[in-house]
């Protein structure tokens, strides 16, 4: 039975066409594009095409605004770490509450031993941003407002331009980690005042440990790692060229299919959503549903764990993920769904279905088979679960909370 | 992904004993939905022997959760309550052939639900002193709270202590920082208690200091490899030793009916005469070769053996 994989805002199967454009690289193509013969210079062409070939999608005034780092997580920590040196005298940060680790981590540790002050802004019952509260937040000490352009759990999307303008008026720089929103809908930097911007490349059918952060001409950039003279002195280290041209196409083909992806793979998104629903009771969709990423839905079910549901999914051939603790190693579940005061009993049984273009009708009706069996399944072991015979189980108490 | 075991997967897909029991002898409700798992257990025990007859569970939580509460209803039945009393947690954790360190809880909560499930049947109040932080080492499966205790109960004030009293980074040691940040901070908590002193402390700027890698001992095979140094011989002593080493060899050579004569030394150069037998053997290189080695064993010098 062919595997049914939906779980692709945690990463993306590489596109064949990506991985034919990477392959010249690594043993024809070898050279160091710092080298002075042939064998560095066909290597430097092919990271320039792969830079025009990011700026388009991004809409970018210019390519030199591309920086290649490894990844969405360099990029955040650059951002965010350059920010704090160069905009002396202001030492606070703006951030979200349902940010990615790669922001929040960062932001605990330069407020515990660095002495930064962060404001964490909350969200509503729809995930959507406190703009007054980030209004409030914005002030003469803000040195960088960092919030994510579309959520990797819910898929909602925050008003990044307008965000972006409201920090300018306070002076500060704003970065926008997009990760899960580049290539998945529509983006034109040169028209917004965002200042940086970070992405990845396994996210939109790239490889994996490759990514950019994109930094508007004249913003100021203090590189996180010093050597070498690549990318102009700001990212220091030999340029992972296959993996460079390997972002690049992903860029062309996630150009290509941007209308596809806002219609076709919404439309297998939205018959799933609906189909459970109409089939699962007490359940429900998390997230801005009016304004979310096309392909992203994040559905509770409640009075059920999200691991098991995982695990018996697997055993369907289906791939999904949850914001589940079990599935973490922590007791608390999604910090995304708690920020959005979804109950505890139903954050633990949110499972997340993300599909990409390379999904089809086939996907939706497998998992619209499986589901039902497995939450019935499910909920009839669940002490929490009420039937029409056992009235809500008020009398389940357990002793420690 | 996590690594569960063939039993903890027979045990999840397919449970036993999953259900509602009626008129059950006694309930034990433990966990709690914020921490996502929660177990209802439920048993039926014979007043007249205390055996429990049947058990039936239902579990809120994941995969180990719900494998855990069903590998605890089949060890129960069938034993007295006082033997069912002396099963721990990690007899659970063992008769589902282990389970993650992260997912130890999911036995002790087993454990605490046929304590809750007894003292229930005994209309006896129960009240667990369950405790969990977070998990620091996955290497043994030691969370933030066994480290805080063993710290305050047994005053340590070292990293290498913690280790020795909970196993804590005992192994791969990456969560060294971990427990330090935890050591710390109880250690902190003591001295303003008054229940340490300042200066026994932890003190963390002290610990990550470089530490030298001890110098291994040498190996006694790793002496072999070392050149040895004999003092220099006289020219005297030289010829002396050769001396020596030619009548050892002498019977040997006599044997097969020639003899070996020194002439000289000159510097490496040891100059012999070989008779009798030797005289045109075919073997007499093989011969200067032997007495070549012999010289060169006893005076452990390089030395060249020329016949003339």
């Amino acid at each position: 039975m062919r595997p049914v994989y939906l779980d692709n805002n945690a990463t993306t199967r590489v596109d064949e066409q990506v991985v034919a454009a990477m392959l010249p690289f690594f043993t024809e193509q070898f050279g160091n594009a710092s080298s002075m013969h042939a064998f560095g210079a066909s290597v430097g062409g092919a990271l320039k095409t792969a830079r025009r070939q990011l700026q388009s999608l991004l809409g970018a005034e210019h390519d030199h605004e591309i920086i290649f780092t490894s990844g969405g997580t360099e990029s955040d920590n650059t951002a965010i770490l350059s920010a704090l040196e160069t905009q002396v005298g202001r030492d606070e940060v703006v951030t979200s509450v349902v940010e990615h680790p790669a922001v929040l981590s960062l932001c605990d540790w330069l407020e515990k031993s660095r002495g930064i002050t962060v404001h964490r802004i909350p969200v509503d019952a729809k995930g959507r941003l406190d703009v007054e509260a980030y209004r409030k937040a914005l002030g003469p000490k803000t040195a960088i407002v960092s919030i994510m352009w579309a959520n990797n759990e819910t898929g909602t999307i925050f008003p990044v331009e307008m965000l972006a303008e409201m920090a300018h008026d306070a002076g500060a720089l704003f970065h926008t980690d997009a990760v899960q929103a580049v290539g998945k809908i529509p983006i034109d930097l040169k028209s917004s005042e965002i200042d940086m911007l970070s992405l990845s490349g396994h996210k939109l059918h790239g490889p994996k440990g490759i990514g950019a952060l994109y930094v508007r001409k004249g913003v100021r950039l203090r590189p996180m790692i010093r050597g070498g003279h690549q990318e102009r002195g700001r990212r220091a280290g030999t340029e992972n060229a296959p993996a460079i041209i390997g972002l690049g196409k992903a860029a062309e083909l996630a150009q290509l299919h941007m209308a596809e992806e806002q219609t076709r793979v919404k439309a297998l998104r939205d018959r799933l959503e609906q189909g459970l629903l109409q089939r699962i009771g007490n359940s429900f969709v998390t997230g801005d549903a009016d304004n979310r990423l096309p392909n992203t839905a994040n559905i509770a079910f409640e009075y059920i764990e999200g691991e098991a549901i995982l695990l018996l999914l697997n055993r369907a051939g289906i791939a999904a993920s949850s914001g589940s603790a079990c599935t973490s190693g922590s007791l608390e579940p999604s910090h995304v769904l708690r920020a959005m005061k979804v109950p505890y009993t139903a954050a633990h049984g949110a499972i997340r279905f993300s599909f990409s273009r390379e999904n089809g009708d086939a996907d939706v009706v497998r998992v619209l088979e499986a589901m039902p069996g497995i939450i019935e399944n499910l909920r009839s072991l669940s002490p929490f679960w009420k039937t029409k015979d056992r009235p809500a189980d008020a009398a389940f108490n357990p002793t420690y909370a | 992904m996590w690594e569960y075991s063939e039993k903890v997967q027979e045990y999840f897909y397919n449970p036993k004993n999953a259900g509602v029991m009626e008129n059950a002898s006694g309930v034990g409700d433990v966990g709690a939905i914020s921490c996502g798992d929660a177990l209802r257990l439920m048993i039926q025990v014979d007043p007249a022997t205390d055996v429990i007859t049947d058990a039936k569970f239902q579990t809120f939580g994941c995969g180990s959760a719900i494998a855990s509460s069903s590998a605890l209803t089949e060890m129960i039945i069938g034993k007295t309550i006082d033997e069912a009393l002396r099963l721990t947690n990690q007899d659970i954790a063992d008769f589902l052939g282990g389970l993650p360190p992260e997912k130890m809880h999911c036995s002790v909560m087993g454990y605490e639900a046929l304590r809750a499930a007894v003292a229930n049947y005994r209309g006896e109040a129960w009240e667990d002193d369950h405790e969990e932080g977070a998990l620091i080492c996955k290497c043994f499966g030691v969370d933030e709270g066994m480290i805080e205790r063993a710290v305050r109960m047994n005053g340590l004030t070292t990293i290498e202590q913690v280790t020795h009293f909970t196993k804590a980074g005992g192994s791969c040691a990456t969560c060294i920082e971990g427990i330090e940040e935890v050591l710390a901070k109880t250690n902190a908590a003591m001295v303003a208690e008054g229940l340490l002193d300042a200066s026994d402390a932890f003190d963390p700027l002290q610990a990550a200091r470089p530490l030298r890698r001890p110098k291994v001992a040498k190996s006694p095979l790793a002496a072999k490899l070392e050149p040895v140094v004999k003092p220099k011989l006289t020219n005297l002593q030289k010829i002396r030793l050769i001396e020596e080493a030619i009548e050892e060899l002498r019977p040997f050579l006599r044997q097969d009916g020639g003899d070996c004569e020194l002439v000289d030394v000159e510097g490496e150069r040891v100059l012999v005469k070989l008779s009798g037998a030797c005289i045109g053997c075919q073997m007499a290189s093989v011969t200067v070769n032997g007495v070549q080695e012999r010289l060169i064993e006893k005076l452990g010098q390089p030395l060249r053996v020329i016949p003339v």
